[in-house]
């Protein structure tokens, strides 16, 4: 295979890869580096459920090129809990029932935490603008929105430790 | 294909000149890899212009004015405190784009070059006055409103790219606003822009530019909408005889989005509201 030699970095770990190159970073995270966190619902930016971090900015995979990604710091899904310990929010989400078929979930973690790093405290209106790119189809966003007000009063308290 | 990622403006023009096959320019790639993943496209090159340092900037003009990069996010010119207090109009539209996920990859360059009639950032731009300044064989620098000829269709040459918009100084006393009609809060596309930039002396509309989106094959400048602004304190006549122009000038065609009927109605409301937005910036009461 011609492709594009690229050296990034995941969840903290160094990765190379090779993929042809108009193969798109969802692609390879998902069909190269094992990593099926992030999903393709629409892959054409309007749904989310591919989101991830590259170098900090919250960004869809699947209209990020795989090429792009040499000496970026990509974070995803798996990389948010602490070995055993769930994110606050992971723990929320479970508790407050905030997903029903788990497909949008990813995404959603991903953009809700790239809200509360910028935003520890947001509305509830700051925190629906934020996750606007974020579609889901079964819970009708309720339970997503308090599992974030929620996450959020979890991570004040354990900062404030 | 291939992927390029060239760190100078003038590799980047050497490859996309040389290329026999179709070049495409990759810059936050929010409307270009939706293309590609929807074969609308084959490129046989795409040359990736967020390695070269100078189009990841945001400067200050020696005359005062800013200089944005063409790969500058929408994101980081949402996080620039003096391009916002300059030219807010403009940087609220170009953060009307998508969601936050867009946002750390949309560029105003791209939402230029994409050359959608509803573009949301090129109403402001053409409003604010703002310059393209293109790179290729020679540099050239020429006036927004002078770049979309069509839809999907722009005036660059074949090995061009555009390399910065520069906004002029903000003047005294000057104002910008944007507006957009959408039938939700947010994440949909245009169905009306406008946008009004103008300067007060003494309370007056000393000058003015208006420009309207999805109203027509490309965005527009409307002159005769400013010039039934200018000279006035933007009273009720004054508005009327905006929203007169600016529906007059109108050519728009009906879709899922809105019938002519409608956008026509719209772009006359829409361009009063942004005009005494930009005027409550520009200080006048």
């Amino acid at each position: 295979m011609s492709g594009v030699h690229v050296t990034t970095t995941v969840n903290g770990d160094p990765v190379e890869f090779v993929c042809p190159a108009d193969e798109s970073l969802l692609d390879v995270l998902r069909d190269r580096l094992g990593l099926t966190g992030a999903k393709e619902g629409c892959g054409t930016g309007d749904c989310g459920a591919c989101s991830i971090t590259l170098d900090g900015q919250l960004v869809c995979s699947c209209l990020v090129l795989g090429a792009e990604a040499e000496g970026k710091k990509i974070t995803t899904v798996e990389g948010m809990a602490d070995g055993e310990n769930l994110h606050p929010l992971q723990r929320q989400f479970i508790d407050n029932a905030a997903l029903q078929c788990g497909i949008c979930t990813p995404g959603f973690l991903i953009a809700a935490k790239a809200l509360l790093d910028k935003n520890p405290d947001p509305s509830v209106e700051e925190i629906r603008y934020a996750l606007a790119g974020n579609l889901c189809r079964c819970t009708g966003y309720d339970k997503i929105v308090r599992a974030v007000q929620a996450a959020a009063k979890d991570l004040q308290k354990q900062n404030r430790k | 294909m291939r992927y390029e990622s060239p760190t100078t403006a003038k590799a980047a023009v050497d490859l996309l000149s040389k290329e026999k096959g179709k070049a495409y320019v990759l810059a936050g790639g929010t409307d270009l890899l939706v293309r590609l993943r929807m074969d609308m496209i084959e490129p046989d090159l795409m040359v990736d212009i967020k390695n070269i340092p100078a189009m990841n900037e945001i400067k200050k003009t020696p005359s005062g004015g800013f200089k944005i990069g063409a790969a500058v996010s929408g994101a980081k010119l949402g996080a620039n405190k003096a391009l916002k207090k300059a030219w807010p109009g403009v940087v609220e539209a170009t953060n009307l784009i998508g969601s936050d996920q867009i946002q750390g990859r949309c560029t105003m360059v791209g939402n230029l070059c994409n050359a959608s009639p509803a573009a949301d950032s090129v109403p402001a731009m053409i409003a604010a006055g703002a310059k393209a300044n293109i790179v290729g064989k020679k540099r050239r620098t020429v006036p927004v409103e002078d770049i979309v000829t069509g839809p999907g269709k722009t005036s660059l040459a074949k090995g061009e790219l555009i390399e910065a918009i520069t906004l002029p100084k903000k003047a005294p006393k000057s104002g910008d606003a944007y507006l957009r009609f959408i039938p939700r809060t947010e994440m949909d596309i245009a169905v009306v822009g406008a946008a009004v930039s103008l300067t007060l002396k003494k309370g007056v509309v000393e000058k003015a530019r208006v420009a309207l989106g999805a109203v027509a094959a490309t965005p527009l400048l409307v002159k005769e909408a400013a010039d039934a602004i200018i000279g006035t304190k933007l009273d009720d006549e004054a508005l009327e005889a905006l929203g007169a122009a600016c529906s007059a000038a109108c050519k728009p065609i009906d879709d899922k989005r809105g019938t002519v009927e409608y956008r026509v109605k719209v772009a006359g409301v829409l361009a009063q509201r942004a005009a005494k937005i930009a005027y409550e910036r520009a200080g006048g009461k």
